[in-house]
């Protein structure tokens, strides 16, 4: 994994980006590099355009203005069958998981993989067996989305975006929900895969503790656009009202009640 | 009355969108056929579920409709000494209408609702957006298999409602009213034509795209939430129905024209 002192080249690279979803305009104007290998947190407000923004990234949504590159790729130009080429080299593990409900959990894992094409069943049914050791769900190849728990859910689709060894990994509020102990574990793991696949990854969150541990770099959105970026320590001990706010969790709601 | 207008005109130009919208996706179920293999498995399921699991819906509204209809003809024919001639108003009624309209509103009813209501929960449980994350493209994954699915299963489905309903009229007329049964299907024979099969097939083959195109739409543009998800369900269906009852009318004189 890179340092942020290594400064390596953007893999990704958002320039101006808008985005106005019905009347509100949710994204105004963000401006954010994502270096190659580092794991960067992007933090900011509920309803305030992280998920959307993560969306961008991959191109699941394209900007109403701004440009968003990856490698060499302007991702707003393009369509939707050339978009697929280009994540080929990007997961995404999503807030819910979103596993197929009409696969089992073995082949929402083996998806990415059978798709791939050119990979013996053989192989394809021991890397999903590794896959699932690693998230701890060893054995569970039979089983069906309905039947897991909300981490499991989680788990299982960590694995599924993961397995194809994607240069990219994003990430939507992969601790939201879940017990500290399924946390750290989810945690630990985005790490582990950072480190050992050199993958770089953008997570969104609101877990502090997830930020804290896991982010190279932290971003905070607020107001539709790039607050700050800086390192984790640098942002969660910042004395700017806003940051210091948001971090600490102040809310500004006033006394009155119903 | 200028609300009325207006709410008239923002309806207007929305079946105009839908319209367009469901041109473009025809559009590309067309382009992902030629560019992309097909699925095989996913299309065997597709075919298992339209046209296999179909079949005991089909056979009872082809039978009965057949049985009724030769009932209710025979009851009006025996007046005017004519009972041998419910066999052929019966096959070509089967054929040309009955069999391919009541066929495909019990598929849009079965199949077009429950394909509105998967696409819909896939999408907002962010299902299609995975499988775009997954660099999969959802129209070539999710809509081509159906739709050949449905192109293959609706007209042999009509074909099966018209042998029901025609053999169903049979026993009804022969063995319930005691109609002459050598003269009933002299008659039937005599009168009914291969285009009238035709004209059954071609029309179900339509009805099937109308069905899938209305269900996938429907479901592709639902709303966030679980009530997306219901109306997208019948909106699908009765949407379907209509079409599908408007489309029957200027069917019936195309076809006519070119058969």
């Amino acid at each position: 994994m890179s340092s942020p002192e290594t400064q390596a080249a953007p893999l990704v690279r958002l320039v101006g980006v808008e985005k106005k979803l019905g009347r509100q305009k949710v994204l105004r104007g963000v401006d954010l590099e994502i270096r190659e290998g580092e794991r960067m947190v992007i933090i900011g407000r509920s309803g305030g355009g992280k998920s959307v923004l993560l969306k961008h990234i991959i191109a699941l949504m394209q900007p109403d203005a701004g440009e968003v590159w990856f490698r060499e790729h302007n991702l707003a130009q393009m369509n939707e069958e050339q978009l697929v080429v280009v994540r080929k080299e990007t997961g995404m593990l999503f807030q819910n998981g979103a596993l197929f409900d009409s696969l089992s959990v073995g082949e929402n894992v083996a998806f990415p993989l059978r798709e791939k094409g050119g990979i013996s069943e053989k192989v394809i049914q021991s890397e999903v067996e590794r896959a699932l050791k690693i998230v701890d769900l060893p054995r569970q190849e039979q089983k069906w989305p309905s039947e897991l728990s909300g981490g499991m859910r989680k788990r299982v689709a960590l694995a599924r975006a993961a397995i194809a060894k994607p240069a990219l990994m994003l990430y939507d509020e992969p601790t939201s929900g879940l017990d500290p102990v399924v946390s750290d574990s989810i945690n630990k793991l985005m790490i582990r895969l950072g480190e050992e696949l050199k993958m770089t990854s953008v997570i969104v969150t609101h877990d502090m503790v997830s930020a804290r541990e896991v982010g190279d770099r932290i971003a905070m959105l607020h107001e539709g656009r790039i607050y700050c970026v800086d390192e984790p320590k640098v942002v969660l001990e910042s004395k700017d009202p806003i940051v210091h706010r948001f971090v600490n969790g102040i809310s500004d709601v006033s006394d009155a009640i119903f | 009355m200028t609300r009325y207008a207006q709410e008239l005109g923002a309806r207007f130009i929305g079946m105009l969108q839908m319209a367009g919208q469901i041109v473009f996706l025809f559009w590309d179920i067309m382009r992902c056929l030629v560019r992309y293999p097909i699925r095989f498995n996913l299309l065997a399921r597709q075919i298992d579920f339209i046209g296999a699991k179909s079949v005991p819906v089909v056979i009872i509204t082809g039978g009965f409709i057949g049985a009724v209809f030769a009932a209710q003809c025979e009851f009006q024919f025996r007046a005017l000494g004519m009972s041998s001639a419910v066999g052929p108003v019966v096959a070509i009624a089967m054929c040309r209408e009955l069999g391919p309209v009541l066929c495909a509103l019990m598929i849009a009813g079965r199949v077009g609702s429950a394909m509105a209501a998967e696409l819909a929960t896939m999408k907002i449980t962010e299902q299609i957006d995975a499988l775009r994350s997954l660099a999969v493209y959802p129209t070539e994954y999710l809509i081509v298999p159906r739709f050949l699915g449905m192109m293959i299963s609706l007209p042999i489905l009509v074909g099966l409602a018209i042998t029901c309903g025609v053999g169903a009229g049979y026993f009804v007329a022969v063995h319930v009213l005691a109609v002459p049964g050598v003269y009933y299907w002299n008659n039937t024979e005599k009168f009914t034509h291969d285009k009238d099969i035709w004209i059954g097939v071609v029309k179900g083959f339509f009805f099937g795209l109308i069905i899938l195109l209305v269900g996938c739409h429907k479901g592709l543009n639902a709303s966030q939430g679980a009530e997306g998800v219901g109306l997208a369900t019948t909106e699908s269906v009765v949407d379907a129905f209509i079409v599908v009852l408007i489309a029957n009318f200027f069917f019936t004189f195309l076809l006519n024209a070119i058969f």
